[in-house]
């Protein structure tokens, strides 16, 4: 999550930033839910942690590829090395 | 045990702040929504956090439907982008 954060700043580009928030997050969301299920046992509270993880894990990249595919068909140029940060 | 959890929530607000900085300075819609989207995931973990920490399963509920809104939310706007309109 905070390495996701700190990519969504320093990287010089909007795909680059897509690239790292997107997948930290998914994966650091899904994590975090196992780590509260196996905190929490077998009650209902981790069945509802475990189908909010599976949606998050589905929903998440969702999203990001939209958003992306969008920005793309805007016309954002992928950044190359030497050209100034976005 | 609480304050486990009390010290990751501190600390997922604190990346909360980093990303709005992007919302506020990102240079264009896109930087933006990604930004957005990043905070809206973020606020899921927040609330499931604080479902633990004052030991309310209602807490999850919510951060269930808030992950549903924020996933529509955010292909609506990516829908309006492309089309110039959502219908």
């Amino acid at each position: 999550m905070v390495v996701g954060a700190v990519g969504l700043i320093r990287l010089p580009d909007f795909y680059t930033r897509a690239h790292a928030s997107g997948k930290c997050d998914t994966l650091g969301e899904g994590m975090m839910l196992i780590g509260f299920i196996l905190y929490e046992g077998m009650t209902l509270i981790s069945v509802k942690l475990l189908l909010l993880a599976l949606f998050i894990f589905i929903s998440s990249p969702t999203a990001v590829h939209a958003l992306v595919n969008v920005a793309h068909s805007r016309g954002v140029k992928p950044w190359k090395k030497g050209d100034e940060r976005q | 045990m609480i304050d486990i959890f009390l010290a990751s929530g501190i600390i997922l607000i604190l990346t909360i702040f980093l990303c709005l900085y992007r919302v506020v300075f990102g240079p264009g819609v896109e930087n933006r929504l990604i930004a957005v989207n990043t905070v809206g995931t973020k606020t899921i973990i927040l609330l499931v956090i604080i479902g633990f920490i004052y030991e309310r399963p209602i807490f999850l509920d919510i951060s269930i439907v808030y992950a549903m809104i924020n996933f529509i939310a955010t292909l609506a706007i990516a829908k309006y982008l492309r089309r110039g309109s959502i219908s």
